[in-house]
């Protein structure tokens, strides 16, 4: 089922349209714009803050580690729309590079658990029998343990650093989504043009990277946009346990919970707006999670 | 229903095989080993007191002893000792169990009645304002970082209305007022975040069972709306509900992590973190078991409460 084909049933079909062409994203868009407002409204600011990352560079005014004891605690001004920190540097420089790690590391966690739940997903949906017996097994029990305690533990043995929460996140949210592969792929094994592709003697490859992958595409963007949110929160609250990306390097959960926190009382921006900045942004691709789980798949209602 | 309980048990061996060989292998990973990290703070320690101690903590032996002779020590409930208190890990991990098991259960109701409550409402009232204004509170619950709204908590109110939550744990049954005024605000805060979860979940169910063949029957017999939404609809879309507490439970646990550290309770979170940063690694590895197996016995009391609830599966 591909994003086109799931939406013709209901949408009319084009007078005169003799070869209607698929435009997959732009039917797609469409629906969300017309069905989710609220939805489409996430996308919007997720959108606006992946390019002020992207560009973070270029739009940075100030240096991120520019210090001056002249410009200490500043409330906003017109020279420094969000302040200054107790060392003086450009609050509006630190939380546009900052998001620019933060989206990274969601990006790449998001992208490592996607691949990560597509291996063990496919294979244990698509062969069954006794290895999927096992691998279910080993997913409940990495399934069982908090994200934060892992991140925890493992950072407390290796340190900390970006990889390792690329590594540890990834794994685990990867081993917890390959449930929901799994089933879509189980569903998708028994329809007759998986069994023609076995009959004609396809390998096993072939099917699972032409007939079934494709198929599950819906599910494989969701899966995929649902960690971004997630992985920001982690990281935050790996940061605020002392144990995220050392500084001084400037994160989002960093930046709350260090200075944010001694200065609350006198400067109360160094910590509301990184909060707001990383809620807004955790919120808007919640949202659109959402909306996008109620357009692109109704078998994904209820599953795990 | 039996075969279904006993299905039910029969999976947990291998899990927790697994889960056992995650705990002990993540402590491994260390580079070099614990006793070098012991010894790191201590510069008078001579090569045979790293010997001796090597082998007193079993460190000498292969790998794989190593493991069998931890988790049939774990089995009964030896968990070893800290390495800089003097006590043994499960009797640490059994003072400090309650205080996270009170705010994850005090949690639980928070999130289950704002959830439900959520969830059904907005199904009801599908595509209307409130059912938009009630799930985006939802959902931005869940997505504030827990960290920062419990420190506008602990910051603003004793600003505004000089009102700030308790400091000074004191054990429920000493004095029960004080310990839920300590442990209610993080509850409220831990509860409100995962009810989006619940709230999803019930909504759906609930827009699914709303157009059932047999709510259109209750409608069109003339029963009251309240009668079809409560009486009908609501009994058969929370069974799958139960479900998703099950899927909260190690939610709990992490969030209990940052909630405990910044409201000060002694709780499993805050015993984690001590004993992260002394590198006191048989009270990580230890509290890290404690809560796995935790959730796999709140998962184990869902499915089995589900297999009682769902009459489909009770009667087969």
């Amino acid at each position: 089922m591909t994003m086109a084909s799931a939406s013709s049933p209901i949408s009319p079909p084009e007078s005169g349209a003799m070869t209607r062409r698929s435009r997959p994203v732009r039917d797609f868009l469409v629906r969300l714009v017309r069905d989710k407002p609220l939805g489409a409204a996430g996308a919007g600011v997720f959108l606006f803050f992946a390019l002020a990352a992207l560009f973070a560079g270029v739009l940075a005014p100030y240096g991120v580690n520019e210090t001056s004891l002249y410009r200490r605690l500043q409330a906003p001004s017109w020279a420094f729309p969000f302040g200054t920190d107790h060392l003086g540097r450009d609050m509006l420089s630190r939380i546009l590079i900052g998001g620019q790690l933060s989206m990274t590391v969601a990006v790449l966690t998001s992208g490592l658990a996607t691949l990560v739940s597509l291996a063990i997903g496919m294979t244990a949906g698509y062969f069954g029998g006794r290895v999927d017996m096992v691998t279910q097994r080993f997913v409940d029990a990495w399934m069982i343990f908090p994200d934060l305690i892992l991140l925890v533990v493992v950072i407390s043995v290796l340190g900390p650093g970006v990889p390792q929460i690329i590594i540890v996140l990834g794994l685990l949210y990867g081993i917890g989504g390959s449930r929901i592969v799994r089933g879509a792929v189980m569903s998708i094994r028994e329809n007759t043009y998986t069994r023609a592709a076995q009959t004609i003697g396809a390998t096993s490859f072939h099917i699972l990277w032409r007939h079934i992958l494709p198929n599950i595409a819906p599910v494989v963007i969701l899966l995929f946009t649902s960690r971004i949110g997630a992985v920001i929160l982690a990281e935050a609250g790996l940061s605020f346990l002392g144990l995220g990306v050392p500084p001084p390097a400037p994160t989002w959960g960093g930046m709350l919970s260090g200075a944010g926190r001694s200065y609350m009382y006198v400067a109360p921006w160094l910590a509301v707006i990184p909060g707001l900045c990383l809620t807004l942004v955790v919120f808007s691709i919640n949202v659109f999670g959402d909306a996008l789980r109620d357009l692109l798949d109704p078998r994904m209602r209820g599953t795990r | 229903m039996k075969d279904y309980v006993l299905r039910r048990i029969a999976v947990l061996p291998p899990t927790l095989f697994f889960a056992s060989l995650l705990v002990f292998f993540s402590i491994r990973l260390i580079p070099g080993d614990v006793i070098d990290l012991m010894l790191a703070q201590n510069d008078v320690a001579s090569s045979a007191d790293r010997e001796s101690l090597r082998a007193a903590l079993g460190l000498d032996r292969p790998i794989w002893e190593q493991y069998f002779i931890w988790a049939g020590k774990a089995l009964t409930g030896d968990l070893g000792s800290s390495l800089w208190q003097n006590a043994p890990v499960s009797s640490l991990l059994l003072q400090r169990l309650p205080v996270t098991l009170e705010l994850g259960f005090l949690a639980l109701i928070v999130s289950v009645t704002v959830g439900i409550a959520i969830g059904v409402f907005s199904a009801v009232r599908q595509d209307t304002a409130a059912d938009y204004v009630l799930r985006s509170f939802s959902l931005l619950m869940l997505s504030i970082p827990g960290f920062w709204l419990g420190t506008l908590v602990m910051v603003f109110p004793s600003v505004w209305w000089r009102w700030s939550p308790e400091l000074e744990f004191s054990p429920f049954f000493a004095d029960p007022l004080r310990n839920l005024g300590h442990i209610l605000p993080p509850a409220i805060l831990l509860g409100l975040a995962l009810s989006a979860v619940t709230m999803r979940m019930t909504r759906t169910m609930m827009l699914e069972v709303m157009r059932q063949d047999y709510i259109r029957t209750a409608r069109a017999k003339g029963l009251k709306e309240g009668a079809v939404v409560f009486r009908h609809a609501l009994r058969n879309s929370l069974i799958p509900v139960v479900t998703v507490i099950g899927l909260q439970a190690p939610l709990m646990f992490g969030g209990a992590v940052i909630l405990e550290q910044i409201f000060a309770l002694p709780g499993m979170g805050s015993l984690l973190l001590e004993a992260v940063f002394q590198r006191d690694y048989p009270i990580v590895s230890g509290v890290f078991l404690v809560v796995g197996v935790s959730v796999l016995v709140i998962n184990l009391i869902v499915d089995l409460a589900y297999g009682y609830l769902d009459p489909r599966v009770r009667r087969s």
